[in-house]
């Protein structure tokens, strides 16, 4: 798929992300609404009541029951959207995180300038284990090789694959300063804060290799290059096959272990 | 001779060491105005770099890259060497750089000063009747400190690591390993300790030389909007001068507050002790920043709503509630700060307090808004220019309170954090809400100032000009900002979305060099008001505060008899008087 | 009365009961609260993001802090004393006290410094994890060695050990004597992970008692300057303006309680608990 960008909200190819732009935009036509009922008062005012001869202010201030009318709504609106709108999707991305059931795709993300590095634990599903001495250029993310569970994970620099319709949770870390793992057309967002390692959890809709990932925090000179791409297969097992072909194969551009 | 010399102090302790709160107000103003055109040019040549990324920048891109001449200067070297690359372009720190300290300057150099510093010290104290401030001398070095300031992050730019570059919000741990941030924290610590001073200076004088009669109900919303912010400085502040000798400790002393254990930078371990938390500088900044949002807002509201009444010949509808409201904001504004940090991993207990917060505190800026908008029904609107800023600050302001909505709910600040939707959201609320207001503020004080009135036409050119433009310049960012852009980007057309709406960009740039463009006629009319203007008596807008009572210019001193307050600050067309108004201060001979 | 005189310089407002200076110098230490606050906040967050904070009196120097402890309260004694010999008209009482409030207080500057300087002397050098069982009979924390350097070359270091101290070290360091001679040793360079004096840079806690000791001496200096003046130029104003200098040394008095409190609240934090 090649998603259309424009001037409103990219593309959306993730599960939860309809509530996010359900939630926008609500927002922006309660906004609207609230700013062209504002407008229409404020202009019919500046017009009627404007400096002519034969018209004087009048000194009484007028009861405007309505105003405080008005102040409620507005109030009780905001409560409606905090409460049915805004927390459950909240709520749903921070604590529904799939359970073992779902059997995720563990990946993580770790930040550094200028690049996005992608952790894979391939078919034992657990992570090797990764250290800040071992970082160098030949192996970015320090992964100790000495560490058994490291033999069949893979690392990927700028460049993230995921199968459509499989739950991910990545967990987002950082090498050196805060960056931020932004991912537009997923609705996802987590900054990345040295020291910590912050879960993030998504699952794609759409399958297609033209979506990008994106820093959103600034992180320095090259920042603005800070991006990777994205690659979604259409199933798990062309997600495999890819995994199988680069795990094989140690001459490839991206940062992998033997 | 030498007891005449006793009473006419010379032209260095009248204007310069003045401690004169008017005197020391216009150098406040003067010295804001000049900052905030410095800041403006600063993000002129980044908008170039938006719209045209990778082009020379004209004109200033040759002549910085000109200086790259080893040849040349070494101060001037410094400055090309941070900004341009030998083509002349904008290099990618050099955008940082213009990013900071554009950020640094408008908040901390030119909006506070002009609005607390200019208006706050000039009008305040006559508002309120009183001779002076509390504490003159206090008064002089907060200003003298506050130019310190100044000057040293200017001096930054000229020194060979340049000037800051990690926003106006230097979060560590980039802050503490990018070049030039030392200066930056010198300088904040300088202009916190001047607000300090300042605020101390503020409240005091509120409290304690208020005229006889003028009770705190009295109190013109100017005042009340002055002392708020007071406080707001006061207390918000210190923990920032906090924050920052810790961040000045990390750079210098190698401490590793903020820095935490096995960073790596270009695959070299940091040698520093480890164990330290970046997010704690993120919680002590905010906890001053979002109050200083309101020290931003706070005195424009109090200038629109002074215009506002004036202009409308009727007292303001809902003072009290306004003045609550205010008070109110002001207390909210402390415990709102961890809205800015929802994508930081925070849990969720924590973000339905602070989401629950925010949404509280949007009500008594919606009060207050209402309140003015109110206040025009039944009155007679003059149009003058003072006027037509005030009138357009509200919608603008409303744009820019209404799009923090979304910002204040985090399930949409998934979205939303960090791309130009920010940006956009909070220019509203300080570019054409704030600046229209302390516009309409240099309008409608000028005369007493001066003694002279500012030209109505170069005046209509210039609200015209701003209104339009400035409207040009920000709402494009609003569609960037959905569409995914994030900010301080140098080169948004590397990404799909962003290359979409390059051409929003591109307007946004255009609009940003019509306004620059469009302040010329205020730059003219400014200077040349001072000699040509038309000669304004001493209450020219028929006002009623207290201010309008004094002599024209008003004299060291203030007033000329014991002002005595006999009414509240807004009676404009009383029954008694139905085509005048009835100033507060009744002349006590 | 003059039109332009400014009001309650030196006689109180009659409702808030203050003169400006005062309500001023309130208002000042209400700032002041929230700095030294968010610095306390601060120290608790590291203390609690970190995986071994020491405790205080194993790198401190609690003898020379208790002694500044009763220096600075007796400063603030004699401070009082000052204001109210002004008040009972006693001026040569006045010179006296203040003049040991000052006294005082330099003397708690001069400590400071002694209990500052040897940390730059005195270094920790915590080892590589491969490395730590060779020079398991040296150990003074949990994987590092802290001493005085005797000598160094580039590839080696001569080190004379403290006297282990700290948690496993704690009953023996009783009955030992507190300065007794380790034997030196020599410690490969290739084994050590960081080498370090006992500088702000050493640890948070180092660095958060370097910076909040120094703000706080910082705040000394500003309160010796102030009363100098009051002692010295200051005071002509005793016999013009009588009212109002006793408004100033009650303001600095203030000021002076509060740096006091500072300390009060900064001595079990940082070197008890
Ligand atoms: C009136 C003309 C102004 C224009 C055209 C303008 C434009 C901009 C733009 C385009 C950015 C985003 C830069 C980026 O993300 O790469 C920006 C950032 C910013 N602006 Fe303005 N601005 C103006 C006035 C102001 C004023 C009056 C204030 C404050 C009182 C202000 C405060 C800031 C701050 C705090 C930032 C964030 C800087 C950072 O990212 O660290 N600006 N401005
Ligand atoms: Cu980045
Ligand atoms: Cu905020």
């Amino acid at each position: 798929m090649v998603p259309e960008y424009g001037l409103w909200l990219p593309p959306d190819i993730s599960t939860h992300g309809y509530q996010v732009d359900r939630l926008i935009n609500v927002l922006h036509w309660f906004m609207a609404l609230l700013f062209v009922g504002w407008g229409i008062f404020f202009t019919y005012c500046l017009f009627k009541f404007r400096a002519r001869t034969g018209h004087r202010a009048n000194y009484e201030l007028p009861n405007a029951k309505i105003s405080k009318w008005a102040e409620v709504a507005v109030a009780g609106f905001e409560v409606v959207l905090l409460f049915g709108l805004a927390l459950p999707v909240w709520s749903q991305v921070k604590s529904d995180f799939p359970t073992d059931e779902d059997n995720p795709l563990r990946i993580r993300v770790i930040g550094e300038q200028f690049a996005w590095n992608f952790h894979y634990a391939g078919p034992d599903g657990i992570h090797g284990r990764t250290s800040p001495e071992l970082m160098k250029a030949d192996n970015l993310i320090g992964l100790d090789m000495s560490d058994p569970d490291a033999a069949d994970d893979l690392v990927t620099n700028n460049w993230m694959h995921i199968p459509k319709n499989k739950k991910i949770v990545c967990d987002v870390s950082t090498k050196d300063v805060i960056h931020s793992f932004w991912i537009p057309v997923l609705r996802v967002k987590q900054d990345a804060i040295p020291g910590m390692s912050i879960p993030v959890w998504f699952e794609a809709t759409e399958h297609g290799d033209k979506f990008q990932v994106a820093c959103a925090q600034l992180c320095g000179n090259n920042h603005y290059t800070m991006k990777g791409d994205l690659t979604i297969y259409e199933s798990e097992e062309t997600f495999n096959e890819w995994y199988e072909s680069m795990a094989g194969d140690g001459e490839d551009e991206e940062e992998e272990e033997e | 001779m030498s007891t005449d010399h006793h009473h006419n102090p010379g032209f260095i302790a009248k204007y310069v060491f003045s401690v004169d709160h008017k005197v020391i107000g216009i150098q406040y103003a003067v010295t804001a105005l000049l900052f905030l055109f410095f800041g403006f040019c600063l993000m002129m040549m980044m908008r170039f770099q938006l719209a045209y990324p990778g082009e020379e920048i004209p004109v200033i891109g040759g002549l910085l890259a000109g200086a790259l001449d080893p040849d040349t200067g070494g101060f001037l070297h410094n400055l090309a060497a941070s900004l341009v690359s030998s083509d002349g372009f904008l290099l990618p720190e050099g955008y940082n750089v213009l990013g900071a300290m554009h950020g640094t300057i408008m908040v901390f150099l030119g909006v506070v000063p002009l609005a607390v510093g200019g208006f706050g010290n000039y009008v305040m104290p006559l508002q309120i009747g009183a001779p002076d401030m509390a504490f003159p001398k206090l008064n002089m070095a907060s200003y003298w400190v506050f130019l310190a300031g100044g000057i040293v992050m200017l001096v930054s730019f000229f020194l060979p690591q340049g000037a800051a570059q990690s926003g106006w919000t230097s979060y560590p741990p980039l802050s503490v390993i990018s070049p030039g941030q030392t200066m930056w924290l010198i300088g904040m610590v300088l202009l916190i300790t001047s607000s300090l001073l300042g605020s101390v200076n503020f409240i005091v004088t509120i409290i304690h030389l208020r005229a006889e009669g003028l009770s705190f109900f009295r109190l013109p919303f100017f005042v009340w909007a002055q002392f708020v912010t007071a406080f707001l400085l006061l207390l918000a502040f210190p923990p920032l001068e906090a924050a920052g000798v810790l961040q000045l400790m990390d750079r210098v002393a190698g401490t590793s507050f903020f820095m935490p254990t096995g960073l790596v930078v270009a695959n070299e371990v940091l040698n520093v002790a480890g164990e330290g938390n970046p997010l704690l500088w993120q919680h002590l900044f905010w906890f001053l920043a979002h109050p200083e949002v309101y020290v931003l807002i706070l005195p424009a509201l109090g200038i629109v709503a002074e215009v506002i009444a004036n202009n409308t010949r009727k007292p303001l509808w809902g003072y009290r509630s306004m003045v609550y409201s205010t008070i109110f904001l002001g207390f909210m504004s402390f415990i709102v700060w961890a809205h800015h940090m929802f994508m930081t991993g925070m849990g969720e207990t924590m973000s339905i307090f602070f989401q629950t917060t925010t949404m509280i505190i949007s009500v008594p800026s919606v009060i207050i808004l209402t309140a003015l908008v109110i206040s025009l029904w039944g009155s007679s609107i003059r149009f003058t220019v003072p006027m037509l800023f005030a009138l357009s600050f509200l919608p603008m302001f409303a744009i820019g309170g209404l799009t923090g909505l979304p910002l204040g709910l985090a399930a949409a600040d998934i979205h939303l954090h960090d791309t130009y939707y920010v940006i956009g959201h909070f220019h509203y609320v300080v570019a054409p809400g704030t600046l229209m207001a302390l516009f309409a503020g240099i309008y409608y004080w000028y005369p007493k100032a001066t003694g002279r009135k500012m030209n109505t036409m170069l005046g209509h050119m210039h609200f015209w000009g701003s209104f339009i433009f400035l409207n040009a310049v920000f709402m494009p960012m609003f569609f960037q900002g959905m569409a995914g852009v994030s900010r301080r980007l140098y080169d948004q057309t590397l990404y799909y979305h962003g290359d979409a709406v390059q051409s929003l960009t591109r307007m946004s740039s255009w609009g940003a060099w019509c306004l620059g463009i469009a302040q010329i006629p205020f730059i003219i009319n400014f200077f040349a008001s001072l000699w040509m203007g038309k000669k304004a008596n001493d209450n020219p807008w028929e006002a009623t505060t207290l201010e309008w009572s004094t002599p024209t210019p008003p004299p060291h001193g203030n007033f000329t008899t014991v002002p005595v307050v006999v009414c509240g600050p807004y009676e404009y067309s009383p029954p008694d008087k139905p085509d005048g108004f009835t100033p507060q201060m009744t002349a006590n001979a | 009365m003059s039109v332009a005189e400014i009001k309650y310089i030196d006689k109180p407002h009659p409702i808030t009961g203050l003169t400006n200076g005062k309500l001023g110098i309130w208002l000042f230490l209400a700032s002041e609260v929230m700095l030294f606050g968010a610095l306390f906040s601060s120290l608790i967050l590291l203390r609690v993001g970190s995986s071994d904070w020491p405790h205080g009196k194993n790198i401190l120097d609690v003898p020379l802090a208790t002694l500044n402890t009763i220096i600075l309260i007796t400063s603030s004694v004699t401070m009082v004393m000052a204001w109210a010999s002004l008040k009972m008209d006693r001026f040569d009482k006045f010179k006296l006290y203040m003049g040991a409030t000052i006294a005082l207080s330099c003397a708690f500057l001069v400590i400071k410094f002694f209990e500052y300087s040897p940390k730059f002397s005195h270094y920790e050098a915590f080892l590589k994890p491969a490395a730590v069982s060779k020079y398991e009979d040296h150990l003074t924390g949990k994987a590092s060695i802290s001493g005085h350097i005797e000598k160094q070359t580039d590839d080696e270091i001569v080190f004379k050990p403290d006297t282990p101290k700290g948690d496993h070290g704690a009953d023996h360091g009783a009955e030992h004597d507190g300065h007794a001679e380790h034997a030196e040793i020599t410690i490969d360079r290739a084994d050590i992970h960081r080498l370090t004096s006992f500088g702000p840079w050493h640890s948070n806690f180092l660095g958060i008692y370097f910076t909040m000791t120094g703000l706080h001496g910082l705040h000394i200096i500003g309160g010796i300057v102030v009363n100098a003046w009051l002692l010295f130029p200051g005071s002509v104003m005793f016999r013009k303006e009588r009212e109002r200098f006793e408004g100033r040394v009650e303001c600095a008095g203030l000021y002076w309680h509060f740096v006091d409190l500072v300390w009060i609240f900064l001595f079990p934090t940082l070197y008890l608990l």
